[in-house]
């Protein structure tokens, strides 16, 4: 067996996509994050909450209603999407007058109050979701073997970060999203609903943390506190890339997986830790971020 | 002023009495102990407006490292708890230094990531005894003449650091350098160009507020005999935040009042309601950042202004 520092490169390789995985779940959740804080200026704690509400959907979906892994895809997100558009109207909406850290800590509350609410119905112990028949089984591509469901998580998040990218950067849409990000009033003027449009970008933002959660349903144990640390690294991960730059978030998203899951191979008691070292380390060099522009 | 004196009476006098009302003791230090740490975290909310969402890093350290120097080390309470202090000032001196760099969320992030390193080296140490934690903290004496093993003495013990701290506070915030402080929150550009070192004051009140917050971990490490991960988790960060906005952040009382209430609702709560617990503190957190952001104190402190006025 080939070995890279004395380790056999099947496990480099096992663990690189491992990382991969994580990486695209990383991209998906802070691309959202960094949408939601570029039109709205909110630091969105409940994040984690919807990643972990999205799993919960697709799970309760397949025991209780049948419904089937391609249309959790699209269902859960959906559903979770209203809901934040809910708390948006209800809640978030009253606090853009007040400063930002008002809006992080109104997300903490609601994440409190989502895991709760789980934990006291499902418990806290996780509980399986099956891969869907036509994701089962792997590539043997000589080396390794390549999970088909693994890989099509990479894909299918890849794909869903490019879309969203290629909509904010080069839609008519877009453009408008861009331009009340930098001068909302004036957005407004030219005669814009602007609180609509801010509305949906929430929406838009906690459906991509729920379509991350039911992309990780069958490849972790979907439980109520997955997503409480999780959104701590996407915090981290965010900072790196530059709060509020798209590309950024994608890139460093899939990056700090990879980086991650090299530190697995590496030196595995710093696997936790390596992506919170690396953003003290870029605040130092770069205090905006590796994409980010400096005010 | 002296609507503020009968205040301070009143609840000192209570406070003396408190063991003797029926209550008791080991949950009075807790709260006493909370309220310290909130009061900690408020010096760094109240008067700089830094939100730091990591407190439980100082406070939760401090808890391990006394912890640990007294059931392993064998050494005395007061060296031990200097000692547990000591590390949540070098901890927040260093994620301090990195954190100022950057402002309002970002610190608020930022802080937040870093008390998260935090933890993952108390979840993997082996001095902190994993999922388990330090178990049997032994509370010593102090400095070998009075035994604190006694719930009475240790509470009184508690409760002259309690009002060491509370002063010392109180005396920063009025001090010079307190007003430099309230002259960061209110305009920092301006403080800059007054030719203020901004970066230097936000840092030493962030360690001034991580020392006290290690301070008050020591203290509850000993009064229940247990450093646990929750001490250094985000959700006792959160607790802190929640403490001090409740109550009113930037004022002296708040903290205290803020922190009885949470701990008192969760010691009750949780044997009655369970996990929902965490829906109500997430409802409460709700209800205080829509409608009630000055806290219990602020909101009184507003009626009397205006009374005056």
């Amino acid at each position: 067996v080939t070995t890279v520092f004395g380790v056999p490169l099947p496990a480099i390789l096992g663990q690189l996509m491992l990382g991969l995985v994580n990486g695209s779940f990383y991209a998906l959740l802070s691309l959202g994050l960094a949408v939601i804080f570029g039109l709205l200026g909110v630091v969105n704690f409940a994040h984690g909450a919807f990643y972990m509400l999205g799993a919960f959907a697709a799970y309760v979906g397949l025991q209780v209603l049948g419904i089937n892994y391609w249309w959790a895809l699209l269902l859960a997100p959906l559903a979770v999407g209203l809901l934040g558009v809910v708390i948006e109207r209800l809640f978030l909406r009253h606090l853009y007058q007040v400063e930002p850290v008002y809006g992080l800590l109104l997300t903490f509350g609601i994440a409190l109050i989502a895991e709760g609410i789980m934990r006291s119905l499902f418990g806290s112990s996780g509980k399986s979701y099956p891969v869907p028949a036509l994701l089962q089984g792997g590539f043997n591509l000589g080396f390794m073997v390549l999970p088909i469901y693994r890989a099509w998580v990479v894909l299918a998040s890849v794909t869903v970060c490019a879309m969203t990218w290629f909509l904010i950067e080069r839609t008519r849409l877009g453009a408008m999203l861009r331009a009340a990000t930098e001068n909302a009033r004036l957005v407004q003027a030219f005669g814009i609903n602007v609180p609509l449009m801010v509305m949906c970008t929430y929406g838009a933002g906690v459906a991509l943390a729920a379509l991350a959660g039911v992309l990780a349903a069958p490849v972790i144990q979907v439980s109520p506190l997955m997503g409480s640390s999780l959104v701590i690294v996407v915090f981290a991960v965010v900072v790196i890339g530059g709060m509020g730059s798209i590309v950024g978030a994608i890139v460093s998203g899939l990056v700090l997986g990879l980086v991650e899951g090299l530190t697995k191979v590496v030196y595995p008691e710093a696997s936790n830790i390596v992506v919170f070292i690396i953003m003290a380390v870029v605040l130092i060099w770069r205090p905006a971020g590796l994409f980010g522009k400096e005010q | 002023m002296r609507a503020q004196i009968v205040v301070y009476g009143v609840l000192a006098a209570l406070a003396l009495i408190a063991p003797f009302l029926g209550l008791y003791p080991v949950f009075l230090m807790k709260l006493l102990c909370f309220a310290m740490f909130a009061c900690a975290f408020n010096l760094l909310l109240g008067y700089t407006k830094m939100l730091s969402f990591g407190h439980a890093a100082y406070f939760g350290a401090s808890a391990y490292v006394t912890g640990w120097l007294t059931t392993v080390h064998g050494w005395g309470t007061v060296e031990a708890i200097l000692g547990g202090v000591a590390v949540s000032m070098l901890l927040g001196l260093v994620i301090g230094a990195i954190a100022v760099r950057r402002q309002g969320i970002y610190f608020a992030m930022i802080t937040l990531a870093l008390a998260q390193v935090v933890y993952f080296i108390c979840l993997q140490a082996q001095f902190t005894g994993g999922e388990n934690g330090l178990q049997g903290i032994p509370r010593g004496s102090l400095l070998g003449l009075i035994g604190l093993g006694d719930d009475r003495i240790m509470y009184y013990f508690v409760l002259a650091v309690f009002v060491g701290v509370f002063i010392f506070i109180r005396r920063i915030v009025h001090s010079p350098f307190g007003q430099v402080l309230k002259a960061i929150r209110a305009n920092e550009p301006r403080a800059i160009s007054l030719g203020y070192k901004v970066d230097r004051y936000k840092l030493t009140a962030f360690v001034l507020s991580a020392s006290l917050a290690g301070l008050a971990g020591s203290l509850k490490a000993l009064v229940l005999g247990f450093a646990t991960l929750s001490d250094v988790s985000q959700t006792t960060s959160g607790e802190v935040i929640l403490m001090t906005l409740l109550g009113g952040s930037g004022t002296f009382l708040g903290p205290v009042i803020g922190a009885n209430v949470v701990v008192t609702l969760q010691e009750y709560l949780s044997d009655i309601v369970g996990a929902w617990v965490s829906v109500i503190i997430g409802a409460i957190f709700v209800v205080c950042v829509m409608i009630f952001r000055r806290g219990f104190v602020g909101e009184i402190e507003r009626r009397f202004a205006r009374r005056a006025a």
